[in-house]
C-alpha cells in the first residue's frame, strides 16, 4: 500500500493539521509516513499545502510532482494541483467559492460541501475533519480507531475534549461526499 | 538503544536528541527554516531537567562565540542556523577549528546568495566542505536525509567532535528540517559533571589548580615556525578523519550501469528516481554520501569501470560534482543536474536527464 | 651593609604577586596595561580564587594577557569576549569569569556583544581599557578617540563631521538594567591605582552575588600611540581625556 496525497487550501482551513492527523493515524498502524508542508510566508494569508505519504515501504522522496489523491480546498489550489493528479487518481474539492470546477476526465472527481456542513453543524473548526471523513470514505487507508488515536497524539491534551466533536465531523463528512 | 516511535519535524528531532544525549548548552539566533530547534528547546526547558543551558543570543556571531566559550570549558555545546546565519558564524568556526575545540553546528540550508529564499537548497556545500572561514581547516560534515538521521547525527556529531576535538556540521536543508517523519529518539545520557570533565578533558579551561600550568584556549601563535607545526598537526588529524570516518549508503549499485550521487533531500529524490528507472529497466544506482567531508571518494572510484556515467544531482549550481569528478579522476563520464534558488528537482526531471546521457 | 644582609623577609616591603608569571610583559614602558594586569593578579591572589577564575583575553595589545597571569584563559575573537564569557559563566556558574578588553575590541567591533551581555545581566566582570587609540595595529582611530586627537587614520585630528563623536559606551552600559556596578577609574598615580584595585575587587565579588554585570573602565595612556613620553601622556590624559571620560562610579547597586 502506498498513498501519495496533497492537501491544499487557504491558511486557516486546517490543511496542515488535517495532514498531520492523517500522518499520525498512519503512524498508529505502524506505516511509514511523511508530512511535508509548504513553509514560510506562503502560509500567511495565502495558500498552504502539505504532502502526506503513507506507505508500507520506506518512503523515498517526501516531495512529489504527482499524487494519488489531491484534496483541494480553494480555487488557487484547484488551478495549481488539478493537473498533478495521477491518471486514475482522485480529486476532492469543496464547492464553496469555486468558480471554475475541475474538468479532467481521466481522474475521479468528488465534491464535498464541507463548508456548508460545518456551518450547519455550527462547528467551523471541524471543517477539515469533515473533509478528512470524505477522503477516508473513498480511500479507507487508515481505520477509524487509528484516526482517533492520531487525534489524541496530535492535539494538545487541553483540546482532547474536542475529540468526540471531531469524530462526529469525520462521520458527517463520510455521508456527504459525492462523485461528480 | 531507542524508545517509542514519534512523529516530528527534523528540527524538533535535533532539539530532542540534543537534550537526550547530554548536551550542556545550545546558543542560537532565530532564522527560517530552522527556528523550531531553539523553539523546541525553550518549550522543553531542559535547564529544569538535565541542566542544559539554552540561550537566545544577540546574533549568530554572538552565538558561535558562546559555543567557543562553552567548548573551551570542555562542555558539549552546539548552535544552529540557516545559510545567511552560517556565513556570519564562519569567523567563530575558524577560531574553534584553530583552537582544537569540539562542537556541533547545524545548518538547515536555504537558497542564496544573499538573503535569497527560505526554500530548501544545498548551495552551502562548498562553504561546508572546503572551509568556509579563513585558514586551512576542515570540519566534519554530516548530511542527514531523514528526520531519523537528524536525531542520530546529533548524537554522532558530538561523538566525532569530541573524538577528534574538531567542529562537526550537520548540513541539512529546509525539507529535512520542516518535514515530519517517524523517529525513534536516542536514550537519555547523563550530562558529564564538572569533575568528569576535568578528568576526561584535561585541556579545558575550567580554572587552574596549583599543580598544573594554565590551560589557554587560543588559536593564536605568533611564531610562524610554531604555527606551521600546528597546521601540520591539524593536517595529520584531518588525514586520520579521512581514513576512519567516511560514511555513505548504496542503493541498487551492484549492477548499476548509471550511477546517481546525491545527498540529503536530493538523495531522497534520487531514491525515487532509482525506483522509477528500475521499473523502466534502466540499471540505475545511487551512492549517497553521508559524510560530505570526508568525501567517499574511494567508494565512488570503485565503480568507475562498471559505470558509464555518474550523475551528481544537487540543489545548487553544481558543487559536489567537483568532488565526484576528483573521485572518478577522468576514468568515466561525470554529469551534473540540479535546480537552484529553493527548487527541488523532481524524480521525473532527473530520469529524463539520465536518459539524455544513455548510449 | 652587604646586600645579602638586606634581602631578608623582614625587610620585604613589596613583592610581585604569585599570580604574575615570569614572562616579561610586552607592553610599552609607560603603558597602563601593565599596571592593570598587575592589579588583576593581586586581587586574584588576595581573594584566593586562582583555581576558580577564568579570564577571556581580547584582540589588541592585551591579547597576550594569558601569558602574564597564571590562570586559565580563553582567547576570544576580536570583540567577542563578552559572548565567550557569557557561555563560560552560564555553564560554570560557580566560577569567576572576567573579560579584559580594549576600546576597539569592546566599543567598536564588539559593541553588540558588550551591550547584550550587560543587558542580560551576565554575572561577569568586564575590564575595559580606554586609551582612545588602536595600539597594537599602530595607532589608528578608535571609537573613543577624542575630538581633535590625531591618529594614523585621522592624521589631522578627529573631526566630528567626518568621524562622528567619541563613544562614551560606559555611560550607555550604566543605564542598562543588567549592570550592577559601572565605574570609571585610572592608574596614572598611586591613589588612582589603589582605587582601581578596590574596584576590581568589588567587581569580582559582585559576580558571585547574582547582581548582574560589573564594568570597570580604566581611562589609560598609550604613550607610544600618542607619541609622547609616559609623563607627558599622563598629563595629557588628565587634561584632555578626563573631561570627556570623567572619573568615578556611574552605578553601584
Amino acid at each position: 500500500m502506498k498513498e501519495e496525497i496533497i492537501i491544499a487550501g487557504f491558511g486557516g482551513q486546517g490543511v496542515l493539521s488535517m495532514g498531520k492527523i492523517l500522518a499520525y493515524s498512519g503512524l498508529m498502524e505502524g506505516q511509514e509516513v511523511s508530512w511535508m508542508p509548504s513553509y514560510g510566508p506562503e502560509q500567511r494569508g495565502g495558500t498552504a499545502n502539505v504532502t502526506v505519504i503513507l506507505s508500507d515501504k520506506r518512503i523515498s522522496s517526501p516531495i512529489l510532482n504527482t499524487f494519488d489523491t489531491a484534496i483541494l480546498l480553494n480555487q488557487q489550489s484547484l488551478d495549481k494541483f488539478e493537473k498533478a493528479v495521477k491518471p486514475g487518481g482522485v480529486l476532492i474539492f469543496d464547492g464553496n467559492g469555486i468558480s471554475k470546477p475541475p474538468t479532467r476526465k481521466d481522474i475521479d472527481i468528488y465534491q464535498i460541501q464541507a463548508t456548508d456542513k460545518s456551518i450547519e453543524l455550527n462547528a467551523h473548526k471541524s471543517f477539515n475533519m469533515i473533509v478528512l471523513g470524505g477522503f477516508l470514505k473513498l480511500r479507507p487507508i487508515v481505520k477509524m480507531e487509528s484516526v482517533i488515536l492520531g487525534l489524541k497524539k496530535s492535539l494538545p491534551e487541553r483540546h482532547h475534549h474536542l475529540i468526540p466533536v471531531n469524530e462526529n465531523a469525520i462521520k458527517a463528512g463520510m455521508e456527504i461526499i459525492n462523485k461528480i | 538503544m531507542s524508545e517509542e516511535i514519534k512523529l516530528m519535524k527534523g528540527n524538533e528531532a535535533i532539539a530532542h536528541a540534543a537534550i537526550r544525549c547530554g548536551c550542556d548548552g545550545y546558543f542560537g539566533y532565530p532564522i527560517t527554516p530552522q527556528s523550531e530547534i531553539m523553539e523546541t528547546l525553550m518549550e522543553e526547558e531542559p535547564w529544569k531537567t538535565t541542566g542544559m543551558v539554552v540561550l537566545q543570543a544577540e546574533s549568530e556571531v554572538g552565538a558561535i562565540n558562546m559555543v567557543y566559550g562553552g567548548a573551551g570549558s570542555g562542555k558539549k555545546v552546539m548552535t544552529s542556523s540557516s545559510s545567511p546565519g552560517i556565513s556570519l558564524k564562519q569567523e567563530g568556526i575558524s577560531y574553534i577549528a584553530g583552537a582544537d575545540l569540539p562542537c556541533l553546528i547545524v545548518n538547515v540550508m536555504r537558497g542564496g546568495p544573499g538573503l535569497g529564499t527560505i526554500q530548501p537548497s544545498q548551495a552551502d556545500y562548498f562553504q561546508a566542505v572546503k572551509g568556509g572561514g579563513h585558514g586551512d581547516y576542515q570540519q566534519i560534515v554530516l548530511a542527514p536525509a531523514s528526520v531519523q538521521e537528524m536525531a542520530d547525527f546529533t548524537v554522532l556529531g558530538f561523538e566525532l567532535a569530541f573524538k577528534y576535538l574538531n567542529p562537526v556540521m550537520i548540513l541539512a536543508d529546509g525539507i529535512i528540517g520542516q518535514m515530519m517523519e517517524k523517529v525513534s529518539l536516542p536514550l537519555f545520557q547523563k550530562r558529564m559533571t564538572d569533575e568528569e570533565i576535568k578528568e576526561k578533558y584535561p585541556w579545558a579551561a575550567y580554572g587552574k589548580p596549583s599543580h598544573r600550568k594554565p590551560n589557554v584556549i587560543s588559536s593564536l601563535e605568533i611564531e610562524s615556525v610554531e604555527m606551521e607545526k600546528r597546521n601540520q598537526r591539524f593536517q595529520a588529524k584531518y588525514r586520520k578523519i579521512e581514513e576512519n570516518e567516511v560514511r555513505f549508503e548504496e542503493l541498487e549499485c551492484q549492477d548499476a550501469e548509471y550511477m546517481l550521487v546525491a545527498f540529503g533531500t536530493s538523495a531522497r529524490v534520487c531514491q525515487k528516481t532509482v525506483e522509477l528507472a528500475r521499473e523502466q529497466g534502466i540499471k540505475l544506482g545511487l551512492i549517497r554520501p553521508i559524510t560530505l567531508w570526508p568525501f567517499p571518494k574511494n567508494e565512488i572510484a570503485k565503480y568507475t569501470s562498471q559505470v558509464k556515467c555518474f550523475f551528481s544531482i544537487e540543489m545548487n549550481a553544481g558543487q559536489m560534482v567537483e568532488d565526484v569528478r576528483l573521485a572518478v579522476n577522468g576514468k568515466t563520464e561525470v554529469a551534473y543536474y540540479g535546480r537552484m534558488g529553493g527548487i527541488v528537482p523532481s524524480p521525473d526531471e532527473v530520469i529524463e536527464f539520465v536518459k539524455t546521457k544513455m548510449v | 651593609m652587604a646586600i645579602q644582609n638586606i634581602i631578608k623577609p623582614e625587610n620585604l616591603v613589596y613583592t610581585k604577586s604569585k599570580i604574575l608569571t615570569d614572562i616579561p610583559m610586552h607592553y610599552c614602558p609607560g603603558c597602563s596595561h601593565g599596571v592593570v594586569n598587575k592589579l588583576m593578579a593581586e586581587v586574584i591572589e588576595e581573594m584566593g580564587i586562582q583555581e576558580d577564575v577564568i579570564g577571556v583575553a581580547p584582540v589588541g595589545c592585551a591579547v597576550f594577557i594569558y601569558k602574564f597571569l597564571d590562570i586559565d584563559f580563553q582567547q576570544a575573537a576580536h570583540g567577542r569576549a563578552p559572548a565567550v564569557a557569557t557561555a563560560i559563566k552560564r555553564l560554570m556558574p560557580n566560577k569567576y569569569v572576567f573579560t579584559y578588553q580594549g576600546d576597539g575590541d569592546l566599543a567598536a567591533i564588539g559593541t553588540a556583544e558588550t551591550i547584550h551581555a550587560c543587558n542580560r545581566g551576565e554575572n561577569i566582570l568586564i575590564i575595559y581599557i580606554n586609551n582612545g587609540i588602536y595600539g597594537m595595529t599602530g595607532g589608528q582611530m578608535a571609537p573613543t578617540t577624542i575630538d581633535g586627537m590625531k591618529t594614523a587614520t585621522c592624521p589631522y585630528g578627529r573631526n566630528n563631521e567626518v568621524n562622528g563623536y567619541p563613544l562614551n559606551i560606559t555611560n550607555l552600559l550604566a543605564i542598562l538594567e543588567g549592570t550592577c556596578y559601572v565605574t570609571r577609574q585610572s592608574v596614572h598615580n598611586a591613589g588612582s591605582v589603589r582605587k582601581t584595585k578596590q574596584a576590581i575587587l568589588k567587581g569580582f565579588k559582585n559576580s558571585m552575588l547574582g547582581k548582574g554585570t560589573s564594568v570597570i573602565e580604566v581611562v589609560s595612556t598609550c604613550n607610544s600611540g600618542w607619541k609622547m613620553t609616559p609623563e607627558q601622556a599622563n598629563n595629557w590624559m588628565v587634561e584632555n581625556m578626563f573631561p570627556v571620560y570623567p572619573m568615578g562610579d556611574l552605578k553601584d547597586l
